[in-house]
């Protein structure tokens, strides 16, 4: 096909396009409205509607019948016309068809309002229908706890089918039966277990598939609409929060191309319900004698200015350690780092699931992605190392799987294989001879190596695969396609340095460029904002960086300052986060949610805005800066985050805590970011000795996709999903019978002195040697670290 | 957004060695032969028909698992073709199935005439199997034979312009 443009002209409008177009492309660009059940942009097209017919010529020659604008590629010279008598005429009698079937109970419709169905029959549709005999009457299929489904309504536009062979590439739903039997449905009863499946809740032109969690609560007409930041992974997804009074009641995406495109994923298209759990924190509260009691925000605001001036001025301000949410907004993370620095406090830390620190001198100043999220679909290699993407980054997921299906050679070294929904190649092992697979392929593409490598590259045996996966790199390197991408469960490994030096070894031999997955929705931000021991405000390196959030708790302080976390879910050791803080004489926890963990330790409680309830920013993993306004009230008593520290900073009498708005706080730091840009640059050369290697058993502690944060915990629709893991004990059948277990063995868990009890499930993904035992559930909170040493013994 | 070029392939977890029975993965081999690899679940419907007349008339939802498996497609695309043509069931049939057409031509030259003689005659609904296990009689979309309404299809048979009196014949010599 050539690059040339032709022109047409579309109801007497010149419409320039390009060869292979269809007509409804072309008439959309130009703001031409053709109506459309089955056609959507994203999918692939079907025709099945016939809603877009359209009166067409080709050649002065005119087609003897209407054509689906949808299905009918454009010609140059050729004439258009979308309202004639001719096309009207077919667009009604397709209408008139399909409300044949359609039943009218729009009044108690949940997509009253907002149907597309409906609004187009209000344009097209006859206000008697001819039609008198009884209207078909179609079972209601179980789609799980998100989606509410009414098939009597369905349409068949196969849309929701679509979606799920081509975007989630899990085909789940079909259409079987046929003509008047024709039914839209699982067949086999099971439930939708897509991470991305609430999206077509979106696709679906009318009330068939609709929102559960939102179903019976509000009409369309009485929401106001509101611009809001995904809080939980890396993208940021773009949303469209949809209020009535004082409470989100649903969110939808917002199109952003170069973001979620028109998608997101249900982790934060339901997440929302969490807002009004019953557990949120809603007034000041401080513990007297083991007792808690509500104050006034004054009150407890001074006992904690005198609890942290009576902790500085008695035993210095090294004995704080301050851990702020990685999801805090950038304004929060920045003022936070403020207060604390001006407290003459280096102890501050956000990377609260890492363990291996070792790599922090070395480290990129503001490590991203690598390149725009867009661009992840445009690659031809990738070699994800240490993530379970699907739960971690849905969305990216969902790119990469596009790279994938455009032929690109996806390759992962992980603890346990991952259920991808695109060919890859698959290298697991037990976290530590991850060292050696990924040093066998930096041996496949030549890496000779020095220093801290150089006995893994010696010990490495380089097999076929390895080869593979290298020549796929440096093929895809010589292109500028190629990446090498470390996620979270790379990052919570002890021997994370280690797997950095390797991937940025790779990566320089192969010619790819190499990237981290920001786990959370300001990850990159608190390098931005410097609420890391080692970097302050503008991605600056500190000369003397303060302890790191592991050591602060290793080495525990005297008082603590919490910020938006749950100690016993969000850290990497929860057992010994615990007994940290437990013996600390002050606490300070800011948070949106109470829990009994928080109840135990803190002795202050501030209760501060959650999602949707504060104005802030969010830096995604490609670096983007997005901001956004506060939607609702905060819950009861609660305040913006960074209203609380700017108040906390007047009470100490410091001096650069007169912002008056978010917007300000944000325009200070920006101040200091002028002319900041990501970058992956290594620092210096990373050393470290293996730590993992050679350890036969290791517990590997994914975080299950709806347990990222308290937010996704208290959302009650997304917990009682099947993605929504329970604690258990993962191990592969041969390893289980070496160790004399069975599937469904109750057994303890032994990590360090720290311990808990399971089930043994089997599950031969996990490699010999890998015990995956999820983090962030319940039941993980009294275990060891999330990737370590673990000892299993029969009850 | 496009049209699909090429299918959906899903590659299932299984040993293909372990499905259905040899001869039925050789029969269907060959009818996989004939398409371009990437479209091999084109060969959906013969696979279907094999595996169904090897099961003694109908299908069983692990049957169809397996030829999902076997053609590397969705589960749910092997449903929906087994549910839209007539000539698959998916539920215990009798020995024989009795087909007669009901597409227009044939109603129109006595299909319904001939469907009430066999429910009545045999004491079986459309869709039903009768009582000894003889037959399964079944209402047909267009058997494609209009011009010599009304067809019948008894087995693997046609038989055309069928009269009341034609059908008994028919159904007393099975067996």
């Amino acid at each position: 096909m050539s690059d040339d443009k032709i022109t047409l002209e579309i109801d007497g409008r010149s419409c320039s396009a390009a060869p292979g177009e269809m007509i409804i492309a072309v008439a959309d660009r130009e703001g031409i409205p053709i109506p459309r059940f089955c056609y959507h942009e994203k999918l692939s097209i079907a025709a099945n509607c016939r809603m877009c017919l359209v009166e067409a010529e080709q050649g002065g020659r005119p087609f003897p019948k209407p054509v689906p604008a949808c299905a009918t590629p454009v010609g140059d010279g050729m004439k258009v016309l979308t309202r004639s008598p001719k096309a009207l005429d077919a667009q009604r009698g397709t209408m008139e068809f399909l409300l044949i079937n359609h039943p009218l109970d729009c009044p108690i419709c949940d997509q009253g309002g907002e149907c597309e169905l409906q609004d187009v029959s209000m344009g097209y549709g006859e206000d008697v229908s001819r039609f008198s005999e009884r209207k078909r009457v179609v079972k209601d299929e179980d789609l799980g706890p998100l989606i509410a489904t009414e098939m009597t309504r369905c349409i068949h536009c196969t849309r929701c089918v679509r979606f799920g062979a081509e975007i989630a590439g899990l085909r789940e739903l079909g259409a079987t039966g046929r003509g008047e039997d024709m039914r839209i449905g699982t067949f086999v009863e099971h439930t939708v277990s897509h991470e991305l499946s609430g999206n077509i809740i979106d696709l679906c032109p009318v009330g068939a598939l609709t929102s559960k969690p939102y179903r019976f609560t509000a009409r369309a007409w009485e929401l106001t609409s509101d611009e809001g930041i995904a809080p939980h992974d890396g993208v940021g997804s773009n949303l469209q929060l949809h209020i009535r009074g004082e409470q989100v009641m649903r969110v939808h995406p917002r199109d952003n191309e170069a973001v979620n495109e028109c998608w997101i994923s249900d982790r934060d298209r339901f997440s929302y319900e969490g807002l009004s759990s019953p557990e949120r924190l809603t007034a000041p509260m401080i513990k007297r004698d083991g007792a808690w009691h509500e104050v006034e925000w004054q009150e407890a605001l001074s006992t904690v200015v005198g609890g942290l001036r009576g902790l500085i001025d008695g035993l210095g301000a090294d004995h704080l350690g301050c851990l702020i949410a990685p999801n805090a907004t950038l304004e929060e993370q920045y003022l936070f780092q403020k207060l604390v620095r001006t407290l003459g406090c280096d102890n501050i830390d956000s990377r609260l699931r890492q363990q291996d620190f070792r790599g922090d001198s070395s480290d990129p100043l503001l490590p991203w992605l690598g390149l725009p999220i867009a661009e992840l679909e445009r690659q031809t290699a990738v070699l994800l190392i240490g993530s379970d993407i699907r739960h971690e980054q849905p969305l990216l997921a969902h790119r990469l799987r596009k790279a994938a299906l455009d032929g690109a050679e996806i390759a992962v070294v992980n603890a346990y294989e991952l259920e991808l929904m695109h060919p890859a190649r698959q290298l697991t092992a037990v976290p530590g001879c991850l060292l050696l697979e990924l040093a066998a392929i930096a041996k496949a593409l030549g890496v000779s190596g020095s220093g801290s490598i150089k006995p893994l590259l010696d010990q490495a045996e380089v097999g076929e695969t390895h080869q593979t996966v290298a020549d796929s790199l440096r093929q895809a390197g010589t292109k500028g396609s190629g990446l090498v991408l470390l996620g979270a469960l790379a990052e919570a490994d002890p021997d994370l340095t280690l797997l950095k030096a390797l991937a940025w070894e790779i990566a320089a031999a192969a010619g790819c460029r190499v990237g981290l997955l920001a786990q959370a929705a300001n990850s990159t931000g608190a390098h931005v904002a410097g609420a890391l021991p080692h970097r302050s405000p503008g991605a600056k390196a500190i000369e003397r960086p303060g302890l790191n959030a592991l050591a602060m708790l290793h080495e525990p302080r005297q008082g603590y300052l919490l910020w938006g976390l749950e100690p016993d879910l969000d850290l990497i050791e929860p057992g010994t986060a615990m007994q940290a803080l437990d013996q600390a004489g002050f606490v300070v926890a800011c948070a949106s949610f109470r829990s009994l963990a928080l109840e135990q330790v803190a002795d202050i409680l501030l209760p501060i805005a959650a999602f949707a309830e504060t104005a802030g920013t969010f830096v995604n993993a490609a670096g983007a800066w997005q901001r956004f306004q506060g939607a609702v009230p905060p819950a009861g008593d609660a305040r913006p985050g960074w209203k609380v520290l700017r108040v906390l900073g007047n009470l100490l009498e410091f001096d650069g805590f007169e912002q008056n708005t978010a917007k300000q706080v944000h325009d200070e730091l920006a101040a200091q970011c002028d002319g900041l840009t990501p970058d992956n640059r290594l620092q210096g050369t990373p050393a470290a000795v293996p730590e993992m290697l050679g350890t036969p058993l290791v517990r590997v502690g994914n975080v299950p996709i709806y347990a990222t944060d308290a937010l996704v915990r208290h959302a009650p629709a997304l917990q009682r999903t099947q993605l929504a893991e329970s604690l258990a004990v993962s191990l592969h059948p041969k390893q289980a019978a070496e160790l004399g277990l069975v599937d469904g063995d109750e057994v303890e868990i032994h990590q360090n002195g720290h311990r808990g009890r399971a089930q043994v499930v089997l599950d031969d993904r996990c490699a010999i040697g890998t015990v995956r035992i999820p983090a962030a559930v319940s039941g993980s909170e009294s275990l060891g670290a999330q990737i370590g040493t673990v000892a299993l013994e029969k009850l | 957004m496009s049209f699909r070029t090429t299918p959906l392939a899903v590659i299932h977890d299984v040993d293909k060695e372990t499905l259905l029975t040899p001869e039925l993965r050789a029969e269907i081999d060959k009818h996989v032969a004939k398409y371009p690899p990437e479209w091999k679940q084109s060969a959906v419907m013969p696979a279907l028909t094999l595996v169904q007349d090897h099961n003694g008339g109908w299908l069983t939802r692990e049957l169809m698992d397996q030829v999902a498996a076997y053609l590397d497609m969705p589960e749910t695309a092997v449903y929906e073709v087994a549910t839209f043509y007539a000539m698959y069931d998916l539920e215990p049939v009798g020995r024989h199935k009795v087909c007669v057409c009901n597409s227009v031509s044939c109603m129109l030259g006595g299909a319904e005439e001939l469907m009430h003689h066999i429910e009545e005659k045999y004491k079986v609904e459309p869709g039903g199997t009768t009582a000894d296990g003889k037959l399964t009689f079944k209402e047909f979309e267009c058997l494609g034979a209009c011009r010599h309404a009304p067809v019948v299809m008894v087995d693997k048979t046609y038989h055309e312009c069928v009269t009341p009196d034609d059908i008994d014949k028919i159904i007393d010599d099975l067996d």
